[in-house]
């Protein structure tokens, strides 16, 4: 047990007092930045990074990991309260956190992400801790081809699984994919849709998308039913935390299908937001009263929230394996550990087992802290919904103005998220579906690389995708996803006919 | 354009949403197939797949579910539409909407402090039917929380107009 005396080591290093409070310090700073609408995870690293030079680095790459537990907490208030993701991979808790929060049933809600999140996370350092080596040589395995296939898979699953009319999910991931690809061709350098203007050469940002269609968009909602916010408050008492705990008992396996389903995606990369779609897709499709989902089921925020972390997590361990980031926070992170002279790899376990045991230990410590955080201050995160409507609407504009501008640092984005804005009002209006457009905009340029990796691998013949045991099943999944609206029509039709 | 008098709230159909939103995606599913025959959908020997080689099946698929939406939008023409919003409705959302555009606007021309400032003054004061105090703490204190919070703290400059360059930033 080589790798609990490592651990062991890595409390001894993360325990100390100054440390403990750079946790505080971090957790409170990435919920603000979740809670906030366009100061996402990476981009609240990105901004913070330059402040932890002058410090030691086990300090800081503990500090800027817990601003990330702290934006994936916070990323659920949001969602839960406002309907406002703060976080792509938090989209998938508005289906059921919101609807509970209508119903008066916020506090359950919000125990349950969190709770479910912790289980996540703390299930993710476990595979951490333990599988590291064997998870990172399978991950070496994978190829373009098997790349490509997992994230076909995640978009036929999207087709196979939503409520919304099939055309109507197609059509917009489509969209996803094309305004992923304005801009400036990675692969051969030529552009894109830009039209001459220097506004389109950097193409159009995700999260720009998603502070327009949904938080602009969600403020014209809003605005339909008059005046009155729809956010609900939340004031979490303790028995209501611990009967939401024991309710959460019974979806147990649940926890484990999304815990894998998280795993598998974070460490792939497939990243958190297919994970929490996948787990879930899965969920629901397992549950006996499917007509509860979306209307606030506890099961439906406890699966999105538990993959959604677990893959969060578990994408840290390509990244520190390997040097592969699992989503685009872990990219941002490895950016420090390079700016600090560290070179990800196998290497670094052996270099510097400090650094390494004290960041595993530090996960462990920082979702306790980070649970205890959540619960203890959510009364006061969420007090901004006692403030009426025609203070807090015009508030939350400015900030999403902020945000979309900060981005890039372009007015032009401020712009686009107007547009996003109207868009996202008409398209949740006419029953399209948000989650596929900003999933195929995050996911677009991946997609895009890896097909042609594969393509440029098998010098343009589709035989790839069938090559292996692994690729072939990934792809017949995701025909068979992509094909599932069709079996209730034909069967319907046979009917007909007998 | 609703024949539904008895109907508790007049309103807008889906019918002609419907149309106009499956004939912009159509549209724009012609912009990127147009786009990626420009700069090459085919094999570049030696080099690989163009640029245009994976957008393209994109805008291909775009096409084809937006000409789906829109067959079905016109085969259901003449038949009742379900509503897509009251005109009360449309009304409230116009409220937003049209300070909301003419905030954007001034942000790029005046910056974002002095726009915001306005924004929440109106949003108050008009909506919210808030007393002057109130109304210009709030106004006044969250761009300035911003200012301190970005340029200050995060160090991150936010967009400016002429009365801020008057002031000296």
């Amino acid at each position: 047990m080589e790798e609990l005396n490592n651990l062991m080591h890595g409390f001894s290093v993360a325990l100390t007092l100054p440390n403990l409070g750079f946790m505080v310090l971090g957790i409170t700073l990435g919920i603000l930045i979740g809670v906030l609408p366009g100061l996402g995870g990476a981009n609240g690293i990105a901004i913070l990074l330059p402040l932890t030079f002058s410090m030691d680095q086990t300090s800081a790459i503990i500090m800027l990991s817990c601003i990330y537990w702290g934006a994936l907490f916070g990323g659920a208030i949001t969602s839960i309260l406002f309907n406002i993701p703060g976080e792509p991979w938090s989209v998938a808790t508005t289906f059921d956190g919101f609807p509970l929060a209508q119903q008066g049933r916020a506090g359950a809600a919000l125990t349950a992400a969190f709770t479910s999140s912790f289980v996540g996370a703390f299930f993710a350092v476990l595979l951490i801790t333990f599988l590291a080596p064997l998870v990172a040589k399978f991950a070496l395995k994978f190829g373009a081809a098997e790349m490509f296939a997992v994230q076909m898979l995640t978009f036929c699953s999207f087709v196979g699984m939503s409520k919304e009319p099939p055309a109507k999910t197609l059509a917009v991931m489509a969209l996803g994919f094309a305004l992923a690809a304005v801009g400036m061709d990675t692969v051969t350098g030529t552009l894109r849709m830009t039209f001459g203007t220097t506004e389109l050469l950097k193409g159009f940002d995700f999260l720009i998308a998603v502070i327009g269609l949904f938080g602009i968009g969600e403020i014209l909602l809003t605005m339909e039913e008059g005046l009155a916010f729809k956010g609900k408050s939340a004031k979490i008492q303790l028995n209501v935390v611990l009967q939401t705990w024991k309710e959460l008992l019974r979806y147990w396996k649940t926890s484990i299908r999304s815990v894998l389903v998280g795993c598998w995606m974070g460490v792939t990369p497939g990243g958190a937001t297919p994970a929490s779609f996948m787990a879930y897709g899965l969920a629901r499709r397992g549950a006996k009263d499917k007509d509860s989902f979306g209307k606030g089921n506890i099961e439906g925020v406890v699966a999105p929230e538990t993959a959604a972390h677990a893959a969060g997590t578990s994408a840290l361990l390509p990244m520190l394996t390997l040097g592969i980031p699992g989503s685009p926070t872990a990219a941002v992170l490895l950016g420090g550990l390079l700016i600090w002279g560290l070179q990800p790899g196998p290497l670094l376990f052996t270099e510097k087992p400090d650094f390494v045991w004290g960041l595993i230990a530090s996960m462990y410590l920082g979702n306790i802290v980070g649970l205890i955080v959540v619960l203890t201050t959510v009364p006061w995160w969420a007090a901004i919904l006692r403030i009426p409507f025609s203070v807090i609407g015009p508030v939350i504009i400015v900030i999403c103005a902020i945000g979309a501008y900060t981005v890039h640092s372009s007015i032009f984005d401020v712009v686009m998220m107007l547009v996003f804005g109207v868009f996202g009002y008409l398209f949740k209006k006419l029953r399209y579906p948000l989650a596929p457009l900003v999933l195929a905009l995050v996911l677009g340029d991946m997609a895009e690389s890896s097909f042609r990796q594969s393509m440029l691998l098998s010098q343009g013949s589709l035989d790839i995708f069938w090559a292996n045991p692994l690729v072939a099943g990934l792809m017949l999944l995701s025909f068979t996803m992509l094909l599932w609206p069709i079996v209730p029509a034909l069967k319907h039709y046979l009917r007909g006919r007998a | 354009m609703e024949r539904s008098e008895d109907a508790a709230e007049a309103g807008m159909s889906n019918r002609w949403p419907e149309i106009l939103v499956a004939l912009f995606l159509f549209a724009i599913g012609i912009i990127v197939v147009n786009d990626s025959i420009r700069v090459g959908i085919g094999w570049e020997e030696g080099e690989g797949p163009r640029a245009g080689y994976f957008p393209f099946y994109i805008g291909c698929i775009l096409l084809i579910s937006s000409g789906w939406i829109l067959f079905g939008a016109l085969t259901r023409f003449k038949k009742a539409q379900p509503q897509f919003a009251s005109w009360v409705e449309l009304k409230s959302v116009m409220q937003m909407l049209v300070p909301l555009t003419i905030y954007i606007v001034a942000v790029v021309y005046l910056g974002i402090y002095v726009s915001s400032l306005v924004l929440i003054a109106f949003f108050m004061k008009v909506h919210g039917k808030f007393g002057l105090i109130a109304t210009t703490l709030t106004a006044v204190g969250v761009p300035l929380a911003a200012f301190m919070l970005f340029e200050r703290w995060f160090l991150v400059p936010l967009p400016k107009g002429p009365i801020e360059l008057m002031l000296g930033f």
